[in-house]
């Protein structure tokens, strides 16, 4: 069978569907992609089911080549530095890799996830109905762990991309995390107003020590009307409680289920990638947005995906990958001496 | 708050889960409710409700908002609460063998120390309680018992000791617990279980629900390794009965 072989990952690569629904009542957290419109994205470009099994991309770096056949990728990311033998490519690219070829994806100065879909289903078994990988509890993906070299992922119903190169335009995904939309509680109680003023106003900063489970946020420590501890309830994606240190904490795809500190506000679906793709060190706030923003937002962003993602032919060039990331590439074809 | 039977607060995280808050505490008439409330959707669910979470206080619906309004769940919610849906049928009593001697039970001579009772009196107490499932949480299978003797109510470490054993039985902050995959935790390990309350593998991956009554059995370790191994070939070495009301 034709495979996509892992010639070399950086750590937390791991392979996402679009979820392990319905066992969060038994404490099995959905896990899924960190920035579901982007994982969304990259199926539809390959024309898989949106949920379909795709890489997650970390900003560690990754490298793959295809075994027994021809293999049609689709890779999106913002600012991710992509390479098909070595020659620059846009950061979101539909593509043909054949054996022998070597398509590299490292990090670039935005973005913390990307996403690798191929045209076909990357055949591994399911757990409890989906392959989305929880390396905490083991579940899912390969052996429930992120990706590594010599990994082999056997695709089945291989479908050919794109012969050359294209760009995939998707500007819904060109989102600006430095104002991100929350609906106010469950425990907004637990917050004297001004310090909901407070959490709103910002401006915070994203600690570099976040992964999948969490976004840590530094800046000024807000304080608890009453107490820091709340008898354990449900937890949302996107949920942001405030522990006793008074510095907020969003919990993303593999949080736990329940959690036992007040939460403050709740970050909307359709924001979670926003914030998901903010770096270390990014200064963000936050504006509170009512339930019938978010619901429209999540519409906008389901309509976005109705079509085909746009795309457009990419000249390839020996220029130095340098001077190619400094061309325009939004209008079109790149004039390249061929 | 209390346990009373006024309106549940309805409280969104977001656009696409409902709280339903029915008390503050960890109390039974509380948890009753919740169970309750979680029965009578999971009989007759909404189109667009996609998970049900039961905890010692509220239940967390996930929907999806794009299939149903906020307002039509919040209706249904309310016109069941007003019913006063009852639980559906008795809770089921499960006996689980627990194994209190070493290498399971890593921690039971601090827990003893803490609470100034012998190795044999922690595990006469802890083994002749009845226990509630009140929840599941924090990890997979991973169920939150209420009904621990105040006598060994430990409060929690500081800080987290090492990763525990799989199908510990662990107790702190005046509750006991089954954690059934390794973790760092702030709990105390006094025992392990051969059962497995949570296998991906087994057709039917979990099978104690929330409001589920749980005692457990002391067995010595030769038998633990007899009954580990036939709930390893499929066997399920927990037992079933009712409860006495």
């Amino acid at each position: 069978m034709t495979a996509l072989v892992v010639e070399a990952a950086g750590p937390g690569i791991t392979l996402q569907d679009g979820g392990r629904h319905g066992y969060l009542r038994y404490g099995i957290t959905a896990a899924g992609p960190m920035d579901p419109l982007m994982h969304a994205t990259a199926n539809r470009a390959a024309g898989n089911p949106f949920d379909a099994t795709a890489i997650e991309v970390s900003t560690g770096g990754l490298t793959v080549t295809a075994e027994g056949g021809t293999l049609g990728i689709a890779m999106v990311s913002r600012s991710f530095r992509i390479t098909l033998d070595g020659a620059a490519l846009p950061d979101s690219v539909a593509l043909t890799l054949e054996p022998g070829r070597t398509l590299t994806v490292r990090a670039g100065p935005s973005g913390a996830w990307g996403y690798l879909a191929v045209q076909g289903r990357i055949d591994v078994a399911p757990v409890l109905g989906s392959t989305a990988t929880h390396t905490r509890s083991g579940l899912g993906g390969l052996d429930g762990r992120g990706l590594a070299a010599g990994d082999r992922l056997p695709v089945a119903e291989a479908r050919p991309g794109e012969v050359s190169p294209h760009r995939l335009i998707a500007p819904w995904l060109d989102r600006d995390p430095k104002e991100v939309r929350v609906v106010l509680g469950p425990q907004g109680d637990y917050f004297a107003p001004d310090q909901i003023h407070a959490f709103l106003a910002g401006p915070w900063t994203v600690s570099p020590r976040g992964d999948r489970m969490a976004c840590f946020l530094d800046g000024t420590p807000l304080r608890h009307a009453k107490g820091h501890d709340i008898v354990s309830d449900g937890v949302a994606m996107g949920a942001i409680q405030v522990p006793g240190n008074g510095l907020p904490i969003i919990l993303m795809a593999d949080r736990q289920s329940t959690g036992g500190y007040p939460k403050i506000a709740t970050v909307i679906g359709p924001d979670l990638g926003r914030l998901a793709q903010a770096q270390g060190g990014t200064q963000l706030s936050f504006r509170s947005v009512s339930l019938t923003e978010a619901v429209a937002a999540r519409r906008a962003e389901r309509d976005a995906l109705r079509d085909p993602v746009p795309r457009d032919p990419v000249v390839r060039t020996n220029f130095a990958s340098d001077f190619l990331l400094g061309l325009n590439l939004v209008d079109g074809v790149t004039d390249g001496r061929t | 708050m209390s346990g009373s039977e006024d309106e549940p607060r309805l409280l969104d995280s977001g656009e696409a889960a409902l709280v339903v808050e029915f008390g503050s505490v960890v109390d039974p008439a509380i948890s009753d409710r919740v169970l309750a409330l979680d029965d009578a959707l999971g009989a007759d669910p909404p189109e667009g409700l996609r998970e049900r979470v039961p905890t010692y206080r509220s239940l967390m619906l996930h929907y999806d908002p794009l299939v149903l309004d906020r307002e039509a769940l919040a209706e249904r919610v309310r016109a069941l609460v007003a019913g006063a849906v009852a639980r559906a049928g008795t809770p089921t009593l499960w006996t689980l063998p627990c194994c209190y001697d070493q290498p399971h039970s890593e921690d039971i001579a601090q827990v003893a120390e803490r609470t100034g009772l012998s190795h044999d009196a922690v595990v006469a107490t802890h083994a002749g309680a009845t226990y509630r499932v009140y929840m599941y949480g924090f990890a997979p299978g991973f169920a939150y018992l209420g009904g621990l003797p105040k006598t060994l109510a430990v409060p929690r470490r500081a800080s987290p000791r090492p990763p525990h054993p799989r199908n510990a039985v662990v107790i702190g902050g005046g509750l006991a617990a089954v954690a059934t995959v390794p973790m760092p935790t702030g709990w105390y390990v006094i025992g392990a279980t051969p059962a497995r309350l949570y296998a991906p593998e087994r057709e039917e991956s979990f099978f104690i629900s929330a409001g589920d009554l749980i005692r457990f059995e002391p067995v010595d370790c030769t038998t633990f390794d007899t009954l580990d191994a036939r709930e390893a070939a499929g066997e399920r070495v927990a037992r079933r009965g009712e409860a006495v009301p």
